[in-house]
């Protein structure tokens, strides 16, 4: 018989990593897709992967059990994302001041300049929409991949994140109108 | 006529509820918002098709056979921290980092005399400034996310941040001498933190209580400290180098 979340960390806070082992297993896909979201990056997809467990073996006595193992590990996958992000970012910047407003965002989306006529529009949109994930803040582009892709609502990811439900708000705001800043012109060139 | 703000888009598209009321009527009665609602969802509704790859084959054993020689050791329980043997440990580590610090200052044979090179220094400081500011940050999330209404007990977060706070001093101490100010700085503003929860009264009412999250997301101290910790985690990974804290 399978062996449910709850006794797999109750035996891996005993000190058995096998038990550990099984959690791994279990949620590692869902930890991967969502890493993979907050990074657009195969390879850095997957060191989030590891870092996660490897944060969530250390936290685990802080796992209190009033939300699901799952729910609590996606919580940790979160926060290791937005470390990397903001690490990232900060190099980034320190490569290549970057003017924080959204012009630079439709300055590269008027960059791409997509025609109707060859816009193949999924594979654009997907060509674009890198980027311009790239150019949120870390706690934007967090909080918008909770809410949009993992559909967690605004207080549960402000709780996640350890801010209030109004900043966590203000996050998915901006993000959406630095999204749509960069996006809109080229979702309307698909539909005209 | 006032039209809805993007924010109030945002909220129903994703079905949040409403800053404000009166937003169905609007939206019935106003062209304007409703092409606006329109052309976000149809923004919204294409990054949907941002697709995920799957991972390479065999990506749970890959994770596992990285991570598994790292969980040599049990998880750590809340508890544990506070226990005696702990909390000695603790002390002793401290006490350790202060000697080899001043060793290392006075001259290089003093440090060696202290047992401890250079390196070996800065990652036992690495550690350990890495778990106090991981212990810290737990202090500050939870009272973030505590109910507010009624009375609230903060006597539990109060006597972990009472402890926090002669190794805070240290650490800061540490990281002044060796002049990592990033470090020092967020050190300096944790302990401010740490002092006023540890002296606020026990029992708050929602007012009160109120005013101290605020003031702890007014110094934005949880964010400089997962910067900070980041930092940390990342100069305990790379290669040893001489450098200071």
């Amino acid at each position: 018989m399978e062996q449910s979340d709850a006794a797999a960390v109750a035996q891996a806070r005993d000190g058995n990593p096998d038990a550990f082992r099984v959690l791994v297993e279990r949620h590692s896909h869902s930890v991967f897709r969502l890493a993979f979201r907050m990074t657009g990056n195969q390879h850095d997809a997957e060191d989030l992967v590891q870092e996660t467990f490897l944060r969530a073996y250390r936290q685990l006595g802080k796992f209190d059990g009033r939300a699901s193992f799952g729910t609590w590990l996606y919580r940790v996958a979160a926060n290791c994302s937005l470390d990397l992000i903001r690490l990232r970012k900060r190099r980034q910047e320190q490569q290549a001041p970057v003017d924080e407003e959204g012009q630079e965002i439709a300055a590269v989306a008027a960059a791409e300049d997509p025609t109707p006529d060859r816009l193949a529009f999924s594979g654009e949109l997907n060509r674009l929409l890198g980027p311009a994930l790239e150019r949120l803040s870390p706690m934007e582009r967090t909080a918008f991949v909770m809410r949009h892709y993992e559909g967690m609502c605004i207080e549960d990811i402000g709780r996640a994140l350890g801010v209030h439900a109004g900043a966590a708000k203000h996050s998915v705001f901006r993000a959406v109108q630095k999204l749509r800043q960069a996006l809109e012109p080229a979702v309307s060139s698909a539909k005209s | 006529m006032k039209h809805l703000s993007e924010e109030d888009l945002v909220l129903r598209y994703y079905g949040e509820p409403p800053s404000g009321g009166g937003d169905e009527e609007h939206l019935e009665s106003c062209e304007t918002c409703r092409a606006n609602l329109v052309a976000m969802s149809r923004v919204l509704d294409a990054m949907n098709g941002l697709e995920v790859p799957e991972p390479l084959d065999g990506l749970s054993e890959r994770v596992w056979q990285r991570i598994a020689p790292e969980l040599a050791e049990s998880p750590t329980r809340w508890t544990d921290w506070f226990a005696p043997r702990r909390l000695a440990a603790v002390g002793a580590m401290a006490a350790l980092v202060i000697a080899a610090f001043l060793a290392g200052r006075v001259s290089q044979r003093q440090a060696q005399v202290a047992g401890l090179s250079g390196p070996v220094r800065e990652r036992i400081m690495l550690v350990a400034v890495g778990e106090h500011l991981e212990q810290s940050q737990m202090i500050l999330i939870e009272l973030m996310n505590s109910n507010a209404k009624g009375t609230v007990d903060i006597s539990e977060e109060q006597q972990r941040a009472q402890d926090l706070i002669g190794e805070n001093r240290i650490y800061r101490q540490a990281a002044l001498r060796t002049g990592d100010k990033s470090v020092s700085n967020v050190l300096d503003e944790l302990e401010r933190v740490l002092l006023d929860v540890a002296h606020s009264p026990s029992k708050l009412n929602s007012a009160e209580f109120e005013q101290i999250r605020q003031r702890i997301e007014a110094d934005g101290i949880l964010f400089k400290i997962r910067v900070v910790g980041s930092n940390l985690r990342e100069r305990e990974a790379a290669p040893v180098k001489g450098r200071a804290l």
